[in-house]
């Protein structure tokens, strides 16, 4: 059965191949430093399900330490002229899009096909992992049809891959970083305190102002924590089921509902949200880390007044 | 009321504050909350790269890299704005609009891996929207690409957040249905699902509205020249 493993060795594989091209560019000031930061990160997905947890806690250490005391250097210039790419451009035509298309492509037929497809009686893919292991799938054909169409070198992918895991850098492992952190808040019960000093701090004796923290801490909690997920439990314990529900005789469909989208007008800005909002910063190679958040801050505080004004205005309907 | 294990909120909030590199800032948070719970030092650091070993599917966005790489060698990002150059009612705004659209859609159908910011807004959604720009204005001074970069990105999130939750099989439905049923209530996803469109929709309409004025703003931005007067002239009469 292909499942998790799969894609974790392929990660590995490819950060490896990275800090690789890092190790033998000559012309690179910082290759050991780039090559050791990515070669670490490599080692946690290609053997890092093997190895004892405080080993792998030490190499993610190490990680951190290469990129504080000696700093990651930057993406090497681009082999090719505006000019040079525009003429290819011109000679493969729309035939380009064909291989990017595929990646998404085949991560929907993969998504929704694998469910029927059984090796010996059990399913050829990981019931519970079928859209990484698909994405993980789909990147490979499309890198396929990209070489046979591109004829490129055989080690032009790599070279690519490490200019632009170069640009993005260490914003690469943030939002895996961040999750961990999640985790550690959760072992050390930060969520039921902060939960307790909402409740302790504000008067919650209208249906208006219980609904109105309720989605307004949804937002605050997940922009601490960077993901809705791990604010739901917390503020829908703490306020949503006792208070909206329990006192006021809210529903819990819609409660539950708007105040998860309330959650993700959080994450819309927070830079803890940092695969949706720092990593795009990064690809997109913007000076400003937090430009995505800017552009999305107005949206976000729209839409939070919206979500308290549609709950208030539904929940407590019979 | 014990308030050390906050420490985390407290290392974060201040070190993004110092513009400390927000990599090293999470670690010091996670390592130090773990022992503020009172934990030992190996319990922490055990605890903590467990952590980070069950959070690496995140990762799996950067194996769409060494294909876009390639592709972009070849002109990918030039063939992009290409396509547009010859579409003359394609606007910045109207772009990212329909890209807005199509999004929020496919992601309310499950479809949430269609976009995506490494396989589909940088090499594609993101050029596209500039060059839309450069048709009407010509070349674009650097901060407007990246006020166009950033909006793009926006794009991308806020169709994938407010159109994800429609869809009944989503993480979310499933992790607010798992917590309900444990706190003994019993919730259809489609009732779920149902509630989250008002929403949906009203994201969709600030968000329109908003790019309707990106439109606008970069009209007022880049359109300075004195040619500009009597082209408006010529379009009232």
């Amino acid at each position: 059965m292909i499942g998790l493993e799969f894609v974790n060795v392929l990660m590995g594989l490819m950060f490896a191949g990275v800090a690789i091209v890092n190790l033998r560019d000559r012309t690179s000031p910082k290759r050991y430093v780039n090559g050791a930061f990515w070669g670490l990160w490599a080692i946690t997905f290609l053997v890092g399900t093997h190895l004892p947890n405080f080993v792998n806690g030490v190499i993610v250490l190490a990680m951190v330490a290469v990129l504080g005391i000696w700093k990651l250097g930057g993406a090497p210039a681009e082999r090719s002229t505006r000019e040079e790419r525009e003429a290819s451009a011109m000679k493969w035509g729309n035939k380009l899009f064909i291989p990017a298309l595929t990646i998404p492509g085949v991560t929907v037929l993969g998504t929704l096909g694998f469910k029927y497809v059984t090796f010996h009686g059990a399913p050829l893919v990981d019931p519970k992992q079928v859209t990484l292991v698909s994405l993980g799938l789909a990147t490979i054909a499309a890198l396929i049809v990209g070489m046979i169409m591109l004829r490129p070198p055989i080690r032009a992918p790599m070279i690519e891959a490490r200019r632009l895991m170069d640009a993005v850098s260490w914003a690469a492992v943030l939002p895996q970083m961040l999750a961990a952190l999640g985790t550690m808040f959760a072992l050390a019960g930060v969520g039921p305190i902060v939960a307790t000093i909402l409740q302790r701090w504000i008067p919650l004796d209208t249906p208006f102002v219980v609904v109105a923290t309720y989605t307004v801490g949804m937002a605050l909690f997940t922009s601490i924590m960077g993901n809705a997920f791990a604010a739901f439990p917390v503020m829908t314990a703490g306020i949503g089921l006792p208070l909206i529900v329990g006192k006021f005789g809210g529903s819990v469909a819609i409660m539950a509902a708007v105040g998860m989208v309330s959650g993700f007008c959080g994450t819309l800005m927070t830079p803890m949200a940092a695969n949706f909002n720092i990593v795009p910063a990064a690809l997109l190679e913007l000076p400003d880390e937090n430009a995505v958040i800017k552009v999305q801050i107005p949206t976000g505080l729209v839409l939070l007044v919206a979500n308290t004004f549609i709950m208030y205005g539904f929940v407590f309907r019979k | 009321m014990h308030l050390l294990p906050l420490i985390g909120i407290a290392i974060v909030v201040a070190g993004f504050a110092m513009r400390v590199n927000p990599l090293l800032v999470v670690t010091i948070a996670a390592i130090a909350t773990g022992l503020a719970a009172g934990k030992g030092i190996v319990d922490v650091i055990s605890a903590f790269g467990k952590a980070f070993l069950d959070g690496r599917s995140v990762a799996v966005v950067w194996l769409a890299l060494p294909v876009i790489g390639l592709l972009e060698h070849a002109g990918l990002k030039e063939r992009a704005r290409m396509v547009i150059a010859r579409i003359h009612a394609a606007t910045t705004g109207r772009l990212l609009l329909a890209y807005l659209v199509v999004r929020q859609i496919t992601s309310a159908l499950g479809l949430t891996s269609l976009g995506g910011h490494p396989q589909m807004v940088r090499p594609l959604i993101a050029p596209m929207a500039e060059a839309a720009a450069e048709n009407k204005y010509g070349d674009l001074p650097q901060k407007t690409r990246n006020r166009i970069r950033a909006h793009a990105a926006a794009v991308d999130n806020i169709g994938l957040f407010f159109g994800e939750d429609i869809f009944i099989a989503i993480g979310s439905i499933l992790l607010i249905r798992s917590f309900l049923e444990q706190s003994g209530f019993e919730v259809a996803a489609t009732s779920l699902a149902f509630w989250a469109m008002p929403t949906a929709v009203c994201a969709f309409a600030v968000h329109a509205v908003r790019l309707v004025l990106l439109d606008r703003s970069l009209h007022a931005e880049l359109s300075r020249e004195p040619d500009a007067v009597p082209e408006r002239e010529g379009e009232a009469a």
